[in-house]
């Protein structure tokens, strides 16, 4: 095993706004081998922009800029548009967070993940069937032939959904960016969709990056959690010490949420005065 | 006394039936929840009730009264809604101060100026920010919003649609703590749908849990605590909520 396979030292994004440039980012360091890393945080808390931003999909006006930012000895901040078609998609992937307005509604689901492949590889028709159709049995999709040949809208979200992740997978990366892979999906079919990526990147060793704001289900499937709040990690731990947490942002989070066998009788508020003045 | 009864209730949306044969009990004071997966009929219940489904048979009283399938202002003050999203389900051009005008405007109601300043109080809203619009509010406070303008008419019944899904887990607890206080203070009836249980445990005494448009278990809340559930499919639902072992 070689060094890691992203860098990411001193991440900024920043958007213009009238009173001045706003950083959303502010200098995020991380290193991500073939590992699963979740980063936790409430909205405006940066972390979709940090995933966005190391696929280089941060789009004007906004602004990226990084002491480093590499990906397998790559710089990603040097990159042409060219060059990170290159890497998007076939190195570096991203499951977004509603397959409903990521699929495209006019092509079949075979067509959109033939595509994936095709985009970066050059094969033979009938070696891109076979792989559409064991991608699809690898995402647990029992009638890989019939699916193949429906349109997004004759399918459920949780399917949908696994459609979206063989499209990612197909191409084979060595990191795959879950945005909130499951928050559109209901309850019964969450557990099922992080089973199976789960078990896809163990199975091919690749990294994940896995962003939600569910804390408990990001202690459940990574291996490494940050936890960000303005912009900024607040807590960077393994995903087995979150209940020893230190910050008070991330003590406050978890105590924030109701239990199954609730007995408190109100529920702790996070104080915010106490660090963000910082 | 019952607050809300419910008996033997389908909902239909034109061909399709969505519910088949729902029957709730709950006493004043009460907080019932109910429970199950997206397209289990669970939010149809709340809009057959709140008069947004009209094409319902069976029985739907509030306080012993019947409701008509039409509009009826009178079971309105009575019974009122809190929606899942507050990001739609406040007008974008109104100010606060017009949409909490406007039911009070509507129920023939006084003293426009105390009212809407008392609510906004029981809320913990400022009064500050009384004339400014949605867009200017954050989630919180446009739930905050949303639910002083169902309760400015002093409903004895809320129904709530997943109050809290579009809200971040801190924001969560602070308009759940709103809720149970309000409740209390006021000596509210809540039915409240969710798909989260937890929740349920915080806020609710029952629950029924629904599957294909059918109640398949009632329980108490302590059964839910304790995980003491019968149906299979409940028990699959505790199973999936279960927080995993870290």
């Amino acid at each position: 095993m070689s060094g890691p396979l992203l860098v990411v030292e001193n991440l900024k994004v920043t958007f213009p706004s009238p009173s001045g440039p706003v950083d959303v980012v502010k200098g995020l360091s991380f290193q991500l081998g073939r590992e699963r890393l979740g980063i936790v945080g409430e909205s405006g808390s940066g972390k979709s922009m940090t995933g966005r931003s190391i696929l280089g999909l941060v789009r004007a006006p906004g602004k990226v800029s990084a002491t480093r930012l590499e990906f397998d000895g790559i710089d990603l901040l040097r990159q042409g548009e060219k060059g990170m078609r290159a890497i998007r998609g076939a190195r570096i992937s991203m499951v977004m967070q509603d397959p409903k307005f990521s699929l495209n509604p006019v092509m079949t689901v075979g067509e959109q993940i033939a595509e994936a492949l095709v985009a970066h590889k050059r094969l033979p028709r009938r070696e891109i069937a076979a792989r559409v159709r064991a991608m699809l049995e690898a995402v647990r999709i029992n009638d890989p032939d019939r699916v193949a040949g429906l349109y997004p809208h004759e399918i459920s979200g949780g399917m949908g959904q696994r459609v979206m992740i063989a499209m990612m997978l197909i191409p084979e990366p060595d990191i795959l960016i879950a945005d909130e892979p499951t928050s559109a999906l209901d309850v019964s079919v969450q557990a099922q969709v992080l089973d199976i990526i789960d078990d896809l990147v163990r199975n091919k060793g690749m990294g994940l990056i896995l962003i939600s704001h569910d804390l408990n289900l990001v202690a459940h499937y990574c291996d490494r959690v940050l936890v960000m709040n303005a912009g900024r990690v607040v807590e960077d731990c393994a995903a087995s010490e979150l209940k020893n947490a230190k910050h008070p942002y991330t003590r406050g989070l978890l105590a924030a949420q109701p239990r199954l066998d609730e007995t408190r009788d109100e529920l702790p508020v996070i104080d915010r005065t106490t660090w963000s003045a910082a | 006394m019952t607050a809300i009864h419910i008996d033997n209730l389908d909902v239909s949306y034109g061909e399709t039936q969505i519910t088949h044969g729902v029957s709730i009990d709950v006493e004043e004071g009460g907080s019932f929840a109910l429970v199950g997966e997206s397209g289990s009929g669970k939010s149809t219940v709340l809009k057959a009730i709140a008069g947004l489904a009209p094409e319902w048979r069976g029985t739907i009283e509030i306080f012993g009264r019947p409701r008509s399938h039409g509009i009826d202002p009178d079971f309105a003050r009575t019974c009122q809604m809190v929606f899942q999203d507050p990001y739609g389900s406040l007008h974008p051009r109104k100010t606060v101060d017009a949409t909490l005008m406007e039911p009070l405007n509507i129920q023939g109601l006084s003293d426009h100026n105390e009212r809407i300043a008392a609510i906004l109080k029981d809320v913990g809203l400022d009064n500050r920010f009384r004339f400014r619009y949605p867009h200017q509010l954050s989630g919180g406070q446009r739930q905050r919003v949303a639910i002083a303008r169902a309760l400015i008419v002093e409903p004895k019944v809320l129904l709530l649609d997943e109050p809290t899904s579009a809200l971040d887990v801190s924001v969560q607890a602070e308009i759940l703590n709103l809720l149970k206080r309000l409740r209390r203070e006021r000596g509210l009836t809540y039915l409240m749908v969710t798909h989260n249980l937890p929740i349920v445990s915080f806020l609710c005494d029952r629950l029924a849990v629904m599957r294909g448009g059918r109640i398949v278990e009632t329980a108490g809340a302590e059964n839910l605590k304790q995980g003491h559930l019968q149906n299979e499919y409940s028990r699959e639902l505790l199973a999936l909520s279960a927080p995993p072992a870290v």
